[in-house]
């Protein structure tokens, strides 16, 4: 029998810390820097390379400034929640699991269509790709579900299965609200609004037209210089964390306007190189271990 | 005995919909690859696919293949031991067991090969392994504990299982862990726990019990006539969609058309836009009202019965729809705050090729270029003031939000802003129509304004890209230059429009692609290129009129018989290595001696150089039949150029015509290689001569027969 759905904002991520709990997960914090996505996160990037099993999930804000909309959209936000599980190797019922989870969050597949739509997922930033789908429910796409193949150039071995949920959407879904403010945050006259409408018109309006670009730019450079730097001394997490910065960086120099379609390509490229370069650092100082311990992870 | 029927289904994650087609045809190909290796009759074979598996059914196999005997001719006996030794090893056979034979009296080693009979419940159980790990995805993945290493088993989304049944029986392997069996899932919602099959006959029927269609035309069927029938219940008509119905069909293994209406408001955007919205983002069909008009309804294709007749489903389509068009209708509203000439500022920002500058360089080039052929004349009855501004705003709407979102509508938008923003008709029409044609069966602008734009884009596109060099190679055509050529051809024709197309390459280029295009109309490539042989020819309305006649003059007798006297004539000719007069002019080194035969300057010195042998030669007195054909030639020869320079092509083939019976004559009656000299290069001259005529309507080497 499913349980009664709790229906807050903060009711669906409890839930869901519930569900994946007993299924074995590591429920971790939220990366405490900005990034994208919570693929991000060291816990998804890191952790899906080398053959260690590896489950997890949490919760990661996620930092899209062009997506600012000064709270006058319903539906698009510079900031925002996605729910993220990783498990490593990918277990055979991943799709019953994710299936559950939704049941546990209020969505009766009998009533609601769930559809899996393909959707190739590639972050050439990450210099990672994998298939997989968008879910659908009811036409909405509410999940990214997604077979990791490779990360940081290296192929994953194991594969890693990862689940992204969109909670704002899939909250709104659930109690049938259109405009993302209105949410019920906690089932106590707490709305979403309430907690981040404030928090969106001012970012919205600082990632726009107040960040000092001058500074941007200068910060961009450090963070690159900074990751050489944790590289050359082989701390690779440390370098793997620059690379996130300049990664956000650069997101924020885009929504300033101020980096041209041809200089576009060019600082992608280097935040890639960042990022790949943290990856094989990563896999360099762990390999011999792993392969230790893993004889069959090395052939 | 008759035999059995056989049971693959291979069960997968959700298999995308636009792989699924190439799946079964690659499952059937694989198992025939199978069995005709195995040499298992294969008979008739049914694939089926659903979202989650693939099926083949092969009827009627043999529980076994006949015994067969294979002989394999050795060395002679005596031959050394490494040779025989050899030999043992290629066959598969010991040295004792080889025979003895007599071949034209010598002793010979003979290896008897008796390859038994196998049973096909054994052969399939080595095929179904081979099929599934030779199976070509488009993109394949790895996956679970077994992919920590990357030579695990690549499938398009996890396999998950087997079933393989030869009439009752299971057949037993194994791929990568995966084992076979006789047990599937049906419905992910609609079904709990296994189904177990019992034989290819209750497959279909078990899974539909389960709430599995698995048939994917029966689906395509329910989708195709539910859709129709939901619209009709809701007095509309349904915008069929084939596309739409194989994706829907793909996508479902239960499949539930619903119709769901969405706010009227949103018909002011541009009804292309909706459709394009609804069917790319969320693959639902659109319906029309009885006068034809876009409805505010769409319908979507659930997978599930759902339990309050999908009153839920289609709530929560509806409200995602309306997201999509709200946003649609966002850039419509913001796209029209700019004029179109605003917009096309943007395009300087655009790169069109890295050689070849921006955008706004290329409508630059196009504008101006529209403008030429309407105050040329060749565009007739247009004004060249609309022409230039179409041009100018042609690829505006390249940076408005709208076609950002959506490129299909580029062009289509641009002559809706244009409207919009109170443009002439005859601007905004070619604006949205300068892309065409498209494909084949594209309809082609008529419009005057819109022709101009049109050629002018093709032409420039074609221009520049042949200037950088960056010409199609084989099937790679990156910037579609073939697809420009050939609607510039039929622009071209279909205006009947007079003007030089190209030279060099480019009227090369051109070349080819008429052949290619005429070719399905029926016309001979051949007389093509005789025609484009002679040179010169940069106008494809005359060219097409000539090869026309040329064509109807060749299916005539009087046709057929002077091909055969122009391949005599030309035959001695070259057999003498004889190029008469003209010739003797062309070896000068002219590159192109019969664009010269047509140069008034040069007629004059050729008749001069002829008058100058004939008097030389009419030394003697001409045969009845030589003396006809000098006459037919003097009569056809300028009737022929008088003809073509009056683009009277049927006539040009009338004054060809007759110069067959004097031809046929000629060959009868005279004998070319005379003993005497004069006589002999007088003759040789006329059938010079009487090529020189042939060759001003066309070169005749070209044709064929």
């Amino acid at each position: 029998m499913d349980r009664n759905p709790r229906k807050s904002f903060q009711d669906m991520i409890l839930a869901l810390h519930d569900f994946w709990a007993a299924q074995g997960c590591l429920i971790l914090q939220p990366y405490d820097m900005r990034m994208g996505a919570g693929t991000f996160h060291t816990a998804t990037t890191l952790r899906a390379l080398g053959p260690e099993p590896w489950n997890a999930a949490f919760v990661q804000p996620c930092r899209r400034p062009t997506d600012g909309r000064y709270g006058e959209n319903p539906n698009r936000l510079q900031h925002y929640y996605q729910y993220q599980v990783i498990l490593k190797p990918s277990p055979p019922d991943i799709q019953d699991l994710y299936h559950q989870s939704l049941r546990v969050i209020g969505i009766d597949p009998l009533k609601h269509d769930i559809r899996f739509v393909e959707d190739d997922w590639e972050s050439p930033t990450l210099g990672a790709w994998g298939l997989g789908w968008e879910v659908w429910c009811d036409g909405m796409e509410v999940t990214q579900f997604t077979y990791f193949q490779q990360m940081g150039g290296f192929d994953c071995k194991p594969v890693a299965g990862e689940l992204t949920y969109g909670l704002e959407r899939l909250a709104m879904y659930i109690q049938g609200v259109d405009n993302v403010y209105d949410l019920d945050f906690n089932g106590q006259g707490v709305t979403y609004g309430d907690v981040f409408l404030e928090n969106e018109k001012q970012m919205s309006k600082w990632n726009f037209e107040v960040a000092e670009t001058d500074a941007l730019f200068d910060l961009f450079n450090k963070a690159e210089a900074e990751c050489r730097n944790a590289l050359a001394n082989e701390v690779p997490i440390a370098a793997y964390e620059q690379a996130v910065e300049a990664s956000h960086i650069f997101n924020l120099l885009q929504a300033r306007g101020v980096i041209s379609v041809q200089e576009r390509a060019s600082y992608m490229g280097r935040v890639r190189d960042l990022a790949r370069g943290s990856c094989e650092a990563h896999m360099a100082k762990e390999a011999a271990g792993w392969a230790e311990k893993y004889p069959e992870w090395s052939k | 005995m008759s035999g059995s029927d056989f049971l693959l289904e291979l069960r997968s994650e959700e298999i995308p919909a636009r792989m699924q087609a190439g799946a079964r045809a690659e499952l059937e190909k694989l198992f025939r690859r199978e069995m005709d290796a195995a040499g298992v009759e294969a008979g008739e074979i049914t694939v089926w696919s659903t979202p989650r598996r693939l099926a083949l059914i092969a009827r009627g196999l043999p529980q076994a293949t006949e015994a067969v005997s294979e002989e394999l001719k050795g060395p002679p006996v005596g031959a050394p031991d490494a040779a025989l030794e050899g030999f043992c090893r290629k066959a598969g056979v010991d040295k004792s067991a080889l025979e003895t034979r007599d071949v034209k009296g010598r002793a010979t080693y003979f290896a008897v090969k008796n390859i038994p009979g196998r049973a096909t419940k054994d052969l399939l159980a080595e095929a179904i392994p081979a099929i599934v790990r030779d199976f070509s995805w488009p993109k394949s993945m790895r996956w679970g504990a077994a992919s920590i290493s990357t030579e695990s088993l690549r499938w398009v989304r996890p396999l998950s299982g087997i079933v393989a049944l030869l009439g009752d029986d299971v057949i037993e392997c194994e791929v990568h862990g995966v084992t076979s069996g006789s047990v599937t899932l049906g419905h992910r919602f609609h079904h709990s726990g296994d189904i177990t099959i019992g034989n290819a006959a209750d497959y279909a029927m078990k899974l539909r019990a389960g709430h599995v269609i698995v048939d994917h035309e029966e689906r395509q069927d329910l989708i195709r006539s539910g859709a129709a029938k939901v619209a009709s219940e809701a007095a509309l008509k349904l915008v069929e969609d084939e596309g739409l119905v194989i994706e829907n069909a793909g996508l479902t293994e239960w499949p539930v058309p619903l119709l769901g209406r969405f706010e009227e408001d949103f018909l002011e955007v541009p009804p292309e836009t909706i459709q394009l919205t609804a069917r790319v983002n969320q693959k639902y069909f659109v319906c029309e009202d009885v006068q034809g008009e876009l409805a505010n309804a769409f319908i979507c294709t659930a997978n599930i019965e759902a339990e309050d007749g999908g009153a839920r489903v289609v709530d929560g389509n509806r409200k995602v729809l309306a997201a999509r068009l709200s946003d649609a209708r966002f850039f419509w509203d913001v796209d029209r705050k700019k004029t179109l000439a605003e917009h096309a500022k943007g395009l300087e920002r655009i790169t069109f090729h890295e050689k070849l500058g921006t955008v706004a360089d290329k409508v630059d080039r196009v504008a101006e270029l529209a403008r030429w052929l309407v105050e040329e004349g060749i565009v007739k009855h247009a004004d060249p003031e609309l022409a230039e501004q179409a041009a100018r705003l042609a690829k505006a709407d390249l940076v408005t939000e709208m076609v950002g979102e959506f490129p299909e509508l580029q062009g289509l938008m641009g002559g809706y802003y244009a409207r919009a923003e109170g443009l002439p008709d005859a601007v905004a029409d070619a604006i949205r129509d300068h892309y065409k044609p498209v494909g084949q069966g594209d309809e082609v602008p008529t419009a005057p304004v819109t022709v101009a734009v049109s050629l002018a884009d093709k032409l420039d596109t074609l221009r520049s890209f042949f200037s950088i060099d960056e010409k199609p190679t084989g099937s790679k055509d990156p910037f579609a230059l073939r697809r420009a050529a050939l609607g510039i051809i039929r622009i071209v024709q279909d205006n009947a429009l007079r003007m030089g197309i190209a030279q060099g390459d480019l009227l090369d280029f051109f070349a080819d692609r008429l052949k290619v295009q005429q070719r399905e109309a029926g016309v001979r490539h051949d007389l093509i290129d005789a025609v484009f042989a002679l040179g010169g020819e940069d106008d494809l309305v005359r060219l097409l009129a000539r090869v026309k006649a040329l064509q109807s003059f060749m299916d005539t007798e009087d046709g057929a018989n002077l091909l055969a006297g122009y391949k005599r004539a030309a035959n001695i000719l070259k057999k003498e290595d004889w190029h008469g007069a003209e010739g003797e002019i062309a070896r000068t080194g002219e590159e192109d001696p019969l664009a010269l035969v047509d140069d008034p300057d040069m007629r004059a010195v050729i008749e001069a150089k002829m008058a100058e042998r004939h008097a030389k030669e009419l030394s003697y007195s001409f045969e009845p039949a030589e003396k006809a054909l000098m006459d037919a030639l003097d009569t056809a020869e300028p009737a022929a150029a008088k003809a073509i320079e009056a683009e009277d092509f049927s006539a040009a083939m009338s004054a060809l015509a007759s110069l067959r019976a004097p031809i046929d004559r000629f060959f009868e009656e005279v004998t070319v290689n005379a003993d005497e000299e004069n006589k002999r290069a007088h003759r040789l001259d006329l059938l010079a001569q009487f090529r020189a005529a042939v060759h001003k309507v066309a070169d005749f080497s070209r044709i064929e027969g």
